[in-house]
């Protein structure tokens, strides 16, 4: 049964999410709101990696936002593991919140200068009740091919891949079931680059992880991911398996964004 | 090592920059009208008492050759004669300078505890109505200065409602046990919290007047950085690991967004030290402020320069300790 009906981790049902916009704000009364996503419906199945693609502006951190629930959805439903999530207070939130992990594009700015790595790793474990914190921090470690001893550094003795790798080490650590990676490795070298998409993809195997990524670098998706959602203007424009939207894009969109890649099929340059 | 080095090289600016104050003040004040000597003696002296009282202050010689005599007994640590209490100045102004520490510690307190609980508050209840209303009192509290602070709480506490003591530094008829000046702090360590009650009550209103604008710029800045920081990905980041909006405010941001208002509570306390030479005054309060004007008000030059040179040792000094602290906070700088 599991095998047809894979159980779905996220279920996303017409979210609509709308912001504030204070650029258009009068000196006095309240600032129109702007709809930034414009009812979106999709699952995650537990065990996918989801990547996420689109325009900038098109709001996938948005939507990266509202999956984590940093961002309350004006209407429409989320639901993580079966549970309705859309409109939970922030008290109720608290302890699930360990359930659900995000990943920052910036890797300095998203460690706190003032902690050592261990420290940074190992806090919201003692938050959650999770026994053994440093332990389990030196293990996260590991998970993420960094030497022990890192969890005495301060994050600028770091260079930018062994930040990312610690911000992935700090959300496995709290054995979470969903990651959801928000341009992670915009700010990497190539090679760097594929370090770190080699462990995401080794980590979603050995520890079951669901993971959604976002990107607008299509070559990053279509090596890592195995489903594609593209956004556009705040709404799903496709959402299809990895190789069926490469072989056979439905949207004109997406064929835009195909189009759009650097390096072209060298087939190509001969037909 | 470099940091030892810095310390050194920071000592001796601190040297130099004393050195300036102690030649400009010694000029200054003998280029300005007013004669000491003038004022000392009673009407219908002769000539010849004004000749031998000048003369007996050495104020006979010229200006530079005055300095050179006085530099040199600073050094070994003799300040003078006060010309109008015939004692010694480094007497004097010892003996008047803890009033003024206290008050102007206890003013800082105040201005820190009133400032940094108007950023938290506001950075907690951002967006709503205490945010407005603390924003306003803060550009009040700013826009007015000290010294007319110190008139309105002497209106309102003094004579309206008159709750708090607004003169003097601890009720004249009190047997006071004390061997230092440090009045405030030796009644705690004596354990006599009946006497520390009555000289905090005397320092309250202008302590408060001096804390105030202080508060209100803590205040400003604090919650400044905060928004600032509040917005940075570690900040959101740890409130997706489950902590509660004030544990990410106290714990992250906070620690982060701290320096600048430190190195500006650094400033301004040099500020508010000198805002205790007016506030003293206005409270009849005895410390080194209002000895100062006395001081001024009698032409009494080695007792200026005495109050002077100990102001500046005050001010150079503390700045010399916020940036040693600044050092030690910043682990990026200790690292460096
Ligand atoms: N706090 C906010 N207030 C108002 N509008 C916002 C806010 N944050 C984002 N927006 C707007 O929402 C839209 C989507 O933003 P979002 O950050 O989700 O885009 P994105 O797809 O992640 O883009 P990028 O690839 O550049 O990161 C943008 O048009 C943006 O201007
Ligand atoms: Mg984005």
């Amino acid at each position: 049964m599991s095998d047809i009906y894979p159980a779905k981790l996220y279920q996303i049902d017409n979210l609509r999410l709308s912001l504030a916009d204070m650029t258009q704000k009068p000196l006095i009364g309240a600032a129109p709101r702007l709809e930034i996503l414009k009812g979106l419906s999709f699952d995650i199945p537990k065990g996918e990696i989801l990547g996420i693609v689109g325009g900038s502006g098109s709001g996938k951190s948005t939507l990266g936002r509202a999956l984590v629930r940093l961002l309350e959805p004006s209407s429409g439903t989320i639901k993580f593991d079966g549970q309705d999530i859309t409109h939970l207070p922030e008290t109720v939130l608290r302890p699930l919140r360990r359930r659900f992990q995000m990943i920052f594009q910036d890797p300095m700015s998203s460690l706190n200068p003032r902690h050592r790595v261990g420290q940074i790793i190992a806090a919201p474990l003692k938050l959650h009740g999770i026994s053994n914190p440093k332990q389990c921090a030196l293990e996260a470690l590991d998970h993420v091919g960094l030497p022990r001893k890192f969890a005495a550094r301060y994050p600028h003795e770091l260079s930018g891949g062994q930040r990312q790798r610690i911000g992935i080490a700090r959300a496995i650590a709290l054995k979470p079931e969903f990651i959801l990676a928000d341009e992670i490795v915009s700010g990497l070298d190539v090679s760097s680059q594929a370090q770190v998409l080699n462990l995401l993809e080794t980590l979603v195997k050995d520890l079951g992880l669901t993971l959604a990524f976002i990107s607008h670098d299509l070559s990053v998706i279509r090596r890592l991911c195995t489903r594609i959602l593209v956004l556009h203007q705040g709404q799903i424009v496709e959402n299809a398996a990895t190789a069926e939207l490469f072989a056979n894009p439905q949207a004109a969109y997406t064929r835009e964004l195909l189009d759009s890649i650097p390096l072209p099929d060298p087939n190509q340059i001969w037909t | 090592m470099q940091f030892f080095q810095s310390v050194l090289l920071r000592l001796s600016t601190t040297f130099v920059t004393l050195l300036g104050v102690a030649v400009i003040v010694f000029f200054v004040i003998r280029v300005v009208p007013g004669n000491p000597i003038a004022m000392m003696l009673p009407p219908g002296a002769t000539e010849s008492d004004v000749t031998r009282l000048t003369a007996l202050y050495g104020l006979d010689k010229s200006i530079p050759e005055q300095f050179l005599i006085w530099i040199s007994g600073v050094i070994q640590g003799d300040f003078g004669t006060s010309i109008t209490t015939k004692q010694p100045v480094l007497q004097l102004v010892l003996n008047r300078l803890p009033a003024t520490l206290e008050l102007s510690v206890m003013a800082l307190i105040i201005a820190i505890i009133l400032g940094g609980l108007m950023a938290l508050t506001g950075t907690r209840l951002r967006g709503t109505k205490t945010e407005a209303a603390i924003d306003v009192t803060n550009g009040m509290a700013l826009s007015v200065p000290d010294f007319l602070w110190g008139l309105i709480l002497i209106l309102t506490f003094g004579v309206l409602l008159p709750i708090f003591h607004i003169s003097g530094r601890v009720t004249p008829s009190l047997q006071l046990p004390f061997t230092t000046n440090f009045y405030l702090t030796e009644a705690v360590l004596r354990l006599r919290f009946d006497l520390w009650l009555d000289i905090a009550a005397h320092m309250f209103m202008p302590a408060l007047a001096l804390a105030i604008p202080l508060a209100a710029i803590i205040g400003q800045l604090l919650k400044q950085s905060l928004k600032e920081t509040m917005h940075l990905d570690y900040v959101t980041l740890a409130r997706t690991k489950g902590y509660s909006e004030t544990h990410v405010i106290l714990h992250e941001a906070l620690p982060n967004a701290i320096l600048p208002t430190l190195t500006l509570v650094g400033v301004q306390f040099t500020f508010l030290i000198g805002g205790t030479v007016i506030i003293e005054r206005l409270f009849s309060y005895e410390g080194l402020g209002n000895m100062a004007i006395d001081a001024v008000i009698n032409r009494d030059l080695p007792l200026i320069q005495g109050i002077v040179i100990l102001f500046a040792v005050i001010f150079t000094g503390f700045n010399l300790l916020v940036d040693l602290t600044y050092a030690a906070l910043n682990p990026r700088l200790r690292h460096a």
